[in-house]
């Protein structure tokens, strides 16, 4: 297939003025003639819903949790960057972007993130604006702190709730719209088919979460907003809610997949403490701001941190990567503890963590200010742990946090089936092989306030007001038989294995085979495991209750059956890429000082994924990735 | 350790419902309480019983989602901390737990511990917002906020819309998560603009939704996982006079019924 | 606008409070010109006698009283219906979070203190319970309130009443009198703790100082 990025032509800076200036407009007094189907309320979804209702578009919002407010934006602890330069320390737009393309190892889209530098400064004006109380000098003005993969200080934050904040602000505006009547909002309510109309996306078919009814809703384009597929992993630091339906089913009914393969690996995550465990709780990165990393020398070192003396002690970012030191991007600094810990110097019972000191910020700074600045992730911390980190240093292991890939789409933020749009998580968006820090809430508000709402005009204007089908129109009515089909097969089985013990056992695979690093050993490995645990599913897993009724095992057995189709694509991808590169580090390709060895020559492209079938081997679309501004370089934090 | 658990059980709002007994064997006290409840649903799933419905998704105390009512207290024994953040570590071997929904008829009951909240929502669609459209804002530093407002705005607006106010509150009364929201927007200079029509508008909706009014118990505070404090509820009965005193001396009538 | 006084809950709130800021003033007042009764029959009488002569005085505040009990009430049982029902399903282990008793009854103790107050009216006000009371004059000619208050007292019974109702006046008093602050937003975190003191102070005064009557009488130092 033919993969057209519609990347516009002119200078890198001047591209998005120029396309603004160019694209198609729907008239006003046309909006109203037009729906639009929003899937998700996070800050993608709640900032594109309310933004094109505003305009004027009649909006329908989908999201599975029982307010659009919980959407899992709402976790993200440290942060949001734009390059203000409020701090007048050499910020800028260019920076941010190269930052950006550089934390993403020259695997992203060099005009998507200049876009996406240029309009950060706008995000917070409007955030502002919109009450979200970030957290301000003694002036009066607003404050910044450093995040990882930068040397200036340009995220924005409110406390340790930044997203929840930011999502409020979103989550308000949308809620503005539903009083206006402009946006119909439907919670509990998940998505289950994407419904395709001679080529075109054109609605999609949900399971009402409370009463089990499958509907149909049509519209004139279908905007996917729906998160990352981090659990396909079990363990992660998503919300027990986050999954990859919406997504997996577009896939199937022919959108691509890109880079499936590009998870991010959080370095400062609360090491896993028993087999019962549910989650894993993130510590937000800023923590790395007055945090510092290290190890005992020894081997086996089993003392308590406060009787191993300091020339003892590896502080070992500091030591490998001098000028970055402890705010080293994620990708290396996870793979930096992963490997202190295989040298069996990790720390803690299961020798899977690493300390997080605060002491020597303690002494500078004072207890006070540290409470200021982190207080609630020090009692989170204290909660789950029950340990005191104003004592005693943290204990810290990498976890499953984000993943950059998701369905392709172009420059407009369509996917390859005209009239779909992907937003936030669920694209494959801007940063390539690996996001930097504080940089995910900014993708996900400058999708949906500041590209959609100009972009999704030009494919509207060429649909003619009143065009879209009936949802009773035949392509509907088939996928919704095909939904409750599924759902009937799932409740049959009655098997003898819970959910919880499949899901589990894939998180297992694909942690060990594809997750901090991989080989082609351990990902045809995977590849062995993967299809048998699925077939396996189909005939042993055991869901009770029926579907017309609140049925919690029903959707996690939905959602899970997708993963045992993802994950199998994910590894593959993983497979395919033959370099390291960001997160994606192959064992076969480092430097000799054990960084990732990229291979631009064969492997600077997007892999755009293309369904033929379950179990079947996907086909590989490349969109080449030219850079005009920024040349390829090893990256470099030393 | 063990504990035995009288877990409310109704399949939907029109079944009855009642209590249900369940053992949780060798339970490890790190486990969160819902990690436990995870175990007894395993259990259960094996021995072909329904499992036991309950909301929750962060499972870090921000999304608001959990929400049970543990041995007459919403979100548990623990202070300041949601469901999903209490150990089975503050429970004792051998205990018997009492786990509720939320009890309130604005909070209409979905299954077993599972209700209904869109009331907060309609709240916050009253008036719960700033109208300000995208695209419209001024830089982020034209308007100065003095810190202490910014902070007073923030603790505010800290509130993870869990209910477990309501849950508490002996006359089911929605005061503290309104006033949260009310002062939030009406510290904030952003806000002021609006500043009556909100809070006129929100108490309207709160009325309306059939939340009880404060006797100013103050169980509210004591069990918000946020520690939302009494003070912004006194602040925004000062909003609300405020409000009705500027309509009484004939400034245009700010907010449409 | 005085609409939503009557029809919101906050407004009802404010009205409940206005009245019974009003109502703790008379307490207050009311209490003082009782313990003049310890300057002697003069004192206590000239009040009484003075109160009687100028109704420009006595019926507004009469008047003021009834409309203030009356809205009290109204406002209060409006309320507390409302609130029964905001409730629906009770709970099955009914633990109290962090509320005083005082907080969770004062339907309850403001109830009863409407009905001493009604005993009381008939009692010294009426006279409908010794009728006899309407013949006693004091030198001057005055109606003779020290008497009727020393003879009203001596009766064990009539006494206990008195000391139990105004118990739970205060008892009432001690939640309301704080709780009037934060429902007009006169509260705020600093004060938040001082309001909460200074309310149970005045209770406990008022408390004693209205008892002091009945068992300085019984006690046989005022006769
Ligand atoms: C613990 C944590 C901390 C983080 N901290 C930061 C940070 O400090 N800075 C930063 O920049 N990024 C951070 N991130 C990343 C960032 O929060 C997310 O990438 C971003 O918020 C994703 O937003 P979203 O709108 O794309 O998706 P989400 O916020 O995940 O929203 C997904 C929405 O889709 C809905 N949905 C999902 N599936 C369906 C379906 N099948 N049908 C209907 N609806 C569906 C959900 O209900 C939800 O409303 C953090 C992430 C985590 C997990
Ligand atoms: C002399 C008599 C009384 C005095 C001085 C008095 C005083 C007060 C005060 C100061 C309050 C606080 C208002 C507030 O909560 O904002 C109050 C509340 C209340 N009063 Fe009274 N009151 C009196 C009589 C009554 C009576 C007769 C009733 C009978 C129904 C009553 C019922 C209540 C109730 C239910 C509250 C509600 C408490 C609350 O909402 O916080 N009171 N009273
Ligand atoms: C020891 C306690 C008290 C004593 C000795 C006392 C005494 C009196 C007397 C002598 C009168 C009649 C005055 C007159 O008719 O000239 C009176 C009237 C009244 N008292 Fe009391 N009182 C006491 C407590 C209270 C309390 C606690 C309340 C209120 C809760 C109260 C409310 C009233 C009222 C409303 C009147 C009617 C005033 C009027 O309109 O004439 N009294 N009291
Ligand atoms: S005020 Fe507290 S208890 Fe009430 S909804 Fe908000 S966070 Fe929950
Ligand atoms: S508990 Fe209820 S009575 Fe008021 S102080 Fe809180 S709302
Ligand atoms: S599950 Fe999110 S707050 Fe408890």
């Amino acid at each position: 297939m033919k993969l057209d990025a519609k990347i516009p032509a002119g200078p890198l800076a001047q591209k998005w003025d120029k396309h603004k200036a160019s694209i198609k407009l729907v008239n006003p007094s046309n909006k109203r003639k037009y729906e639009v189907i929003v899937v998700g309320t996070g800050l993608a979804g709640a900032s594109a819903a309310s933004s094109m209702a505003e305009l004027g578009y009649v909006v329908k919002s989908f999201c599975i949790q029982d307010s659009p407010r919980r959407a899992h934006s709402v976790a993200a602890q440290g942060g949001i960057n734009a390059a203000k330069n409020y701090q007048n320390d050499g910020d800028s737009v260019y920076r941010l972007f190269y930052d950006t393309i550089k934390g993403g190892d020259f695997r992203s889209r060099e005009a998507n993130v200049h876009r996406l530098a240029e309009v950060s400064v706008n995000i917070i004006d409007q955030c502002v604006a919109q009450g979200v109380p970030f957290a301000r000098e003694y002036s009066g003005y607003l404050a910044n702190r450093s995040f990882g993969g930068a040397q200036v200080s340009r995220t924005f934050y409110a406390r340790g709730q930044t997203g929840q904040q930011l999502l409020l602000g979103a989550y308000q505006a949308l809620m503005r719209q539903v009083g206006l009547g402009q946006v119909t909002l439907v919670p509990r309510t998940e998505m289950l088919e994407l419904v395709v109309v001679n080529g075109h996306a054109k609605g999609i078919v949900v399971r009402d979460m409370v009463t089990g009814r499958i509907s149909s809703h049509s519209a004139d384009a279908v905007v996917l907003a729906s998160g990352g597929y981090g659990n396909a992993y079990y363990l992660s630091t998503y919300g027990r809610g986050s999954n990859a339906t919406a997504i997996w089913r577009a896939y199937k009914k022919g959108a691509l997949f890109a880079n499936p393969c590009f998870t991010q690996i959080h370095p400062t995550c609360i090491p896993v403490t028993g087999d019962y465990q549910s989650k894993l709780t993130l510590m937000s990165e800023s923590l790395r701001n007055d945090g510092r990393v290290w190890v005992p020398k020894k081997k086996g070192d089993k003392r308590s941190p406060s009787e191993i003396p300091e020339d003892e002690r590896d502080y070992y970012l500091e030591r490998k990567y001098p000028s970055y030191g402890n705010l080293a991007p994620r990708d290396i600094s996870s793979r930096a503890a992963k490997q202190v810990c295989d040298e069996g110097r990790g720390v803690g019972e299961s020798g899977l963590g690493v300390y997080l000191d605060f002491s020597d910020a303690i002494q500078r700074l004072g207890r006070a200010k540290i409470e200021e600045r982190y207080g609630n992730l020090f009692d989170m911390y204290h909660e789950i742990t029950h340990e005191n980190a104003y004592k005693s240093p943290m204990r810290i292991f990498p976890a499953i946090h984000y993943t950059m890939g998701g369905l392709w789409v172009d420059y407009n933020l369509m996917s390859n089936l005209p009239g779909l749009y992907v937003l936030g998580e669920a694209n494959f968006s801007d940063h390539g092989a690996n996001r930097l820090g504080a940089s995910a809430l900014m993708q996900g508000l400058a999708d949906g306030y500041f590209v959609l709402p100009y972009t999704i005009g030009d494919y509207l204007a060429s649909q003619k007001p009143g065009s879209r089908p009936k949802p009773d129109a035949a392509e509907f009515k088939q996928a919704e038989q095909e939904t409750s089909e599924r759902i009937q097969k799932l409740l049959a089985i009655r098997g003898k294995k819970t959910i919880t013990e499949f899901h589990k056992q894939l998180g297992r695979i694909l942690w060990e085979h594809c997750g901090m690093t991989r080989s082609e050993k351990s990902l045809k490995e995977a590849l062995a495991q993967i299809p048998p645990l699925r077939e396996e599913f189909w005939k042993n897993v055991n869901v009770p209750g029926e579907g017309e009724e609140l049925n919690q095992s029903l959707e996690r057995a939905g959602r899970v059956a997708d993963y045992l189709e993802l994950a199998e694509l994910i590894v593959y991808d993983a497979l395919m890429r033959d370099e390291s590169c960001g997160c994606h580090f192959r064992e076969e390709h480092k430097t000799e000082d054990g960084e990732c060895q990229r291979n631009d020559e064969q492997y600077a492209y997007v892999a755009a994924w293309e369904f033929t079938g379950v179990g079947k081997t996907p086909t590989l679309n490349k969109e080449p990735l030219v850079y005009e501004e920024v040349h390829l370089a090893q990256r470099s934090y030393k | 350790m063990n504990v035995t658990l009288r877990v409310w059980r109704q399949r939907n709002a029109e079944a009855p419902g009642r209590f249900e007994t369940y053992e949780a064997k060798d339970i490890n006290p790190n486990m969160s309480f819902l990690e436990m409840l995870d175990v007894v649903n395993e259990d259960l799933t094996r021995r072909g019983q329904g499992p036991i419905a309950f909301d929750h998704d962060c499972r870090e105390g921000i999304c608001g989602m959990c929400s049970c009512v543990i041995n007459g207290e919403p979100h548990g024994p623990e202070y300041k901390v949601a469901t999903c953040q209490t150990y089975m570590r503050s429970f004792h071997d051998g205990e018997t737990i009492t786990v509720e929904p939320f009890r309130s008829r604005a909070f209409p009951l979905i299954k077993d511990l599972v209700v209904n909240r869109s009331a907060f929502d309609r709240i916050i669609q009253a008036g719960g917002f700033v109208s300000v459209s995208t695209g419209s804002a001024p830089d982020g530093n034209a308007i100065p906020v003095p810190k202490q407002n910014a902070d007073l705005a923030m603790d505010a607006a800290a509130c993870i819309g869990c209910g477990a106010c309501v849950a508490a509150c002996k006359n089911a009364s929605a005061m503290l998560f309104v006033a949260a929201k009310v002062s939030h927007l009406n510290l904030l200079p952003q806000g002021r603009p609006e500043k009556e029509k909100r809070v006129l508008a929100m108490v309207e909706q709160m009325d309306e939704e059939g939340f009880g009014a404060c006797t100013v118990t103050g169980s509210c505070e004591a069990v918000c996982p946020k520690g939302i404090g009494l003070s912004f509820i006194a602040k925004m009965n000062r909003d609300y006079f405020g409000a009705l005193l500027k309509m009484g001396r004939g400034r245009p009538a700010t907010v449409e019924t | 606008m005085l609409v939503r006084l009557f029809t919101t809950s906050l407004g009802k709130k404010f009205l409940m409070a206005i009245t019974g800021a009003g109502l703790f003033l008379f307490v207050i007042g009311h209490l003082l010109g009782n313990l003049q009764i310890f300057l002697g029959p003069e004192a206590i009488n000239r009040y009484g006698h003075f109160l009687q002569t100028t109704p420009e005085i006595l019926w507004p505040a009469r008047i003021g009283l009834l409309v203030f009990v009356g809205i009290h009430i109204w406002s209060s049982i409006s309320l507390t219906l409302e609130n029964r029902a905001a409730r629906g399903t009770p709970y099955d282990v009914k633990e109290v979070v962090d509320a005083t008793l005082a907080s969770r009854t004062m339907i309850w103790s403001g109830l009863i203190i409407f009905a001493f107050v009604c005993f009381h009216l008939a009692h010294y006000t009426l006279l409908i319970v010794h009728p006899e009371f309407r013949d006693l004059h004091d030198a001057n000619g005055w109606h003779d309130i020290y008497r009727m208050m020393v003879l009203g007292f001596s009766n064990g019974w009539v006494s206990g009443f008195y000391i139990l109702s105004i118990g739970l006046l205060c008892f009432h008093l001690s939640h309301g009198a704080s709780a009037m602050f934060q429902s007009l937003g006169l509260q705020n975190a600093v004060y938040e703790t001082l309001i909460d003191r200074l309310a149970t102070v005045a209770a406990v005064v008022i408390f004693l100082g209205y008892i002091s009557i009945p068992l300085a009488v019984l006690a046989g130092a005022v006769k």
